[in-house]
């Protein structure tokens, strides 16, 4: 596995100095940052805590606040289903449903112990018109059926096993 | 200037608006009590409760804390929908409040429950929804109870705002809301400067003192046990208003006789430690005043800010007094004096003090206070828990004769018992100071006294111009320090304590509804000063038979001074930035902590890291990010191997790598 930490850890560096360690920027900043990390770990918002100059609890209170905001790890694969009203009157707890069984995830436990998937439900994508819709990391699959979620994820497990052989 | 007298009509009757910062405060002008558990005067108006709801004839129904009173308004406090709205609010409150009022330690002076009389709420219409937290018992001063709050904020504005420390905060949102430290750690893992302020302001039992009234009793009925007890001076003043007395009322003779009447042996007073720390940190100053060194002198006295020192000025700490806090002089001089003259051992001489302070509880478990692991002072209780054990043992305040202190730890001059208000310190250490300057000099220097937060004053004695200033609120004493730091203002002597207005304020003591409580209290601190035979600690002749007998300087040294240590402000693990996962060569540690950030920790990481990139060395590197190495004033610091290179360069550190290659 490549060894990503440094490049990480100077990212959240140049998001700081990119910034000017200003804390009006606190929320721009930790968006940046989750951008590398995929969540927000504790001791990097410790540390922009006391880059900003502000108290951690602080920092703490805007990244639970905002549901765009993760503290916890996510799996390599962020799958995401909407269930804003178009997704949901076309069906989409059934693929919900398929996702959740085919990948032991639940409500509670959203992402797998491999760390390659995180299965999410959003209220709204703005893409009612695709209806329903299940988003990959930034790909958007749009008239979903449950045949096609096994298939989608079929695909991705195939990617996987290659990438692992290499 | 516009001279029109300008009113509102408040429930019928008419009231001159004149300095009201907003209607709250003209509608209690007017004599009407409203409810409220948001509104406190010194933190800002945060409008969440929505208790204080009024009715403005033509504008509707408003928060009055957040509306400002204008010229010809019509106010209603009182309306039958406004009547509704506010018990369907203490309703909804108490659907989702743990309601064990009987076991609650904040039952009787609870607002919630004040409130909830006052309205006449008689029944919850709905239904009851706990969600069970567990208590927070990580801190030594403070006990956090979630399932108390009611999320009025008071304590997250009061920690930031007065205190700039910030360790309680808002997170998650909607339903999920909840006021939590940081990462959901215990409040003693935390910053916290165990000063209370937040259990002062929490209208219900989320925040309190951590209990050790347990402890005292068992000492107390432990026969095999001397049991001796300390009075600090703003419990005297204070302490009667849990039994009926105006604030400022002293009581100090009920309270030695109560205490004798619980079974203490000795009944002493904190002020002959206050004495003392005059005398120690008189002399320390007038030392560095005559060698212009580590000006200026910070006070010492005040644990709170002791601990905010030592997480956020790591750099100032050699200013900082080396003199410990009257409790702990008066314990380690108590636990060395007695075991002697008792011939028993120290952990049957049980040093309980009675203090208007949290923070104090904390002091009081410092390690450097404890000799063999057994502390200099057992336990520490806040008025609050005294005033709970005279109730517990039946005695009437009221009726009880009166007593007076034990000798000789119980004598004190005037100088000791005004310590417990912010500019005593000062006041009583110049009286020294003048006192040993110039024969003769016995100046009361009143200058320091009042209520402002920051008292600034020059004072000639002599020949000698001395510029002393006194900040309380931490908040206030870090704009002082900034200032003092960027070399705009210069001081010889810098009194800090955390609590507004001095321990009289206490996060131990009662809260007051009475406007003036703190500057009556500071009152009855100077009466009983004036009422006193000596106002020059030096003239305490007990303190005198002390060093005279048996402190000599290195005895002095050992039991009545301290050191500093930088402190981490939140426990945590370091980061790991690079890991490598065998045959690592070199293994760097950067402190990140406030003062090396601030000393350019990171472009000193960005260097090392280009460095590095560029020998080829990254695969080979585990780089390690800590948090504070405790080294602050040698900041920034990194270590190769294990070797910690001070003001660490980029040459510095390549040097060293270079030569482990």
């Amino acid at each position: 596995m490549r060894n990503d930490f440094p490049v990480k850890f100077d990212r959240v560096c140049e998001v700081l100095d990119k910034h000017k360690c200003d804390p009006n920027k606190l929320i721009a900043i930790l968006q940046e940052v989750q951008e590398e990390y995929k969540y927000l770990p504790e001791d990097i918002m410790t540390y922009i805590a006391t880059a900003l100059g502000i108290s951690p609890g602080s920092v703490f209170g805007v990244a639970t606040f905002y549901s765009h905001f993760t503290l916890e790890p996510k799996g390599k694969y962020v799958i995401k289903v909407c269930d804003g009203t178009a997704c949901h009157v076309r069906k989409s707890e059934e693929i919900l449903k398929v996702l959740e069984k085919e990948l032991g995830l639940s409500g509670r436990k959203k992402t797998s112990d491999d760390m390659i998937f995180t299965l999410e439900t959003v209220a709204c994508l703005g893409a009612c018109g695709l209806a329903p819709v299940v988003v990959v990391n930034d790909e958007v699959h749009g008239s979903m059926t449950k045949e096609k979620t096994i298939e989608l994820l079929n695909r991705i497990r195939e990617q996987e096993k290659q990438e692992n052989n290499k | 200037m516009d001279m029109k007298t300008r009113t509102a009509v408040i429930d019928n009757v008419t009231v001159l608006i004149e300095e009201e910062k907003n209607l709250l405060e003209l509608v209690r002008k007017a004599n009407i009590e409203l409810p409220t558990f948001c509104y406190h005067s010194e933190i800002s108006v945060y409008g969440a409760c929505r208790m204080c709801m009024v009715d403005i004839e033509g504008r509707g129904i408003l928060p009055a804390c957040s509306t400002k009173p204008e010229d010809g308004m019509v106010v209603s406090t009182n309306t039958s929908q406004i009547r509704e709205m506010r018990k369907m609010i203490i309703e909804l409150m108490l659907a989702s409040h743990d309601q064990s009022c009987t076991t609650c330690p904040k039952s009787g002076d609870c607002r919630l429950q004040n409130i909830a009389k006052q309205l006449g709420v008689e029944k919850i219409r709905f239904k009851q929804v706990n969600t069970h937290h567990e208590l927070d018992l990580s801190s030594d001063a403070i006990l956090r109870d979630p399932n108390k709050c009611i999320l009025c904020g008071d304590c997250v504005r009061v920690c930031s705002e007065i205190q700039s420390v910030g360790a309680l905060d808002f997170a998650y949102r909607g339903a999920q809301a909840k006021v939590v430290t940081s990462f959901n750690k215990g409040i003693g893992e935390v910053e916290c400067v165990n000063c209370g302020q937040c259990i002062k302001v929490c209208p219900v039992g989320a925040l309190m003192p951590k209990y050790q009234i347990n402890d005292v009793w068992k000492s107390v009925h432990d026969k095999s046990k001397t049991v001796v007890v300390q009075i600090a001076p703003a419990v005297r003043v204070a302490l009667g208003e849990y039994f009926g007395y105006k604030p400022g009322t002293t009581t100090t003779g009920q309270i030695i006789s109560a205490l004798r009447r619980m079974g203490f042996d000795k009944v002493y007073d904190t002020c002959f430690g206050a004495d003392l720390t005059v005398l120690e940190e008189g002399r320390e100053f007038l030392d560095r005043y005559s060698k212009n060194e580590n000006l200026p002198l910070f006070t010492s006295c005040c644990p709170a800010w002791v601990k905010y020192a030592e997480q956020y000025y790591p750099d100032l700490l050699s200013h900082l007094s080396t003199c410990r806090s009257p409790q702990q002089m008066f314990g380690a001089i108590c636990k060395d004096q007695l075991v002697n003259d008792l011939g028993i051992s120290r952990e049957d001489l049980v040093v309980v003090s009675i203090m208007p302070c949290t923070a104090k509880k904390f002091e009081a478990r410092r390690d450097e206070f404890k000799v063999d692991g057994n502390p200099d002072v057992d336990h520490v209780i806040t008025t609050k828990e005294l005033s709970i054990m005279i109730k517990e043992s039946g005695i009437d305040l009221n009726k009880i004769e009166l007593g007076s202190f034990d000798m000789p730890f119980g004598f004190t001059t005037g100088a000791g018992v005004i310590f417990g208000s912010s500019g005593g310190v000062s006041e009583a250490v110049l009286r020294f100071a003048g006192h040993t300057l110039q024969k003769g000099l016995t100046g009361e220097f009143r200058q320091f006294r009042g209520n402002d937060r920051v008292k600034v004053s020059e004072i000639e004695i002599g020949d000698k111009k001395l510029r002393l200033a006194v900040v309380s609120g931490l908040a206030n004493a870090k704009k002082l320090i900034d200032k003092i730091r960027k070399g705009e203002e210069h001081y010889d002597l810098v009194e800090v304590m955390a609590c507004c207005g001095g321990c009289i304020n206490g996060g131990g003591q009662p809260v007051s509804n009475e406007i003036n409580a703190v500057s009556d209290r500071s009152k009855g601190l100077y009466d009983n000063d004036k009422m006193l035979q000596f106002h020059v600690s030096s003239d305490n002749p007990y303190i005198k038979q002390l060093y005279n007998e048996t402190l000599d300087h290195d005895k002095a040294h050992k039991l009545l001074h301290t050191a500093y240590e930088n402190r981490r402000r939140i426990l945590q693990d370091d980061i790991i930035i690079n890991k490598v996962p065998e045959d690592k060569k070199l293994s760097i540690t950067i402190c990140f902590g406030t003062s090396c950030f601030l000393r350019g920790a990171q472009t000193l990481y960005t260097q090392v890291m280009e460095y590095l990139t560029e020998r080829d060395l990254l695969d080979k590197t585990e780089f390690t990010a800590s948090f504070c190495g405790k080294q602050c004033k040698k900041g920034p610091v990194l270590s190769v191997n294990g070797k910690s290179i001070e003001h660490c360069t980029l040459e510095m550190a390549v040097a060293e790598i270079e030569k482990i290659l």
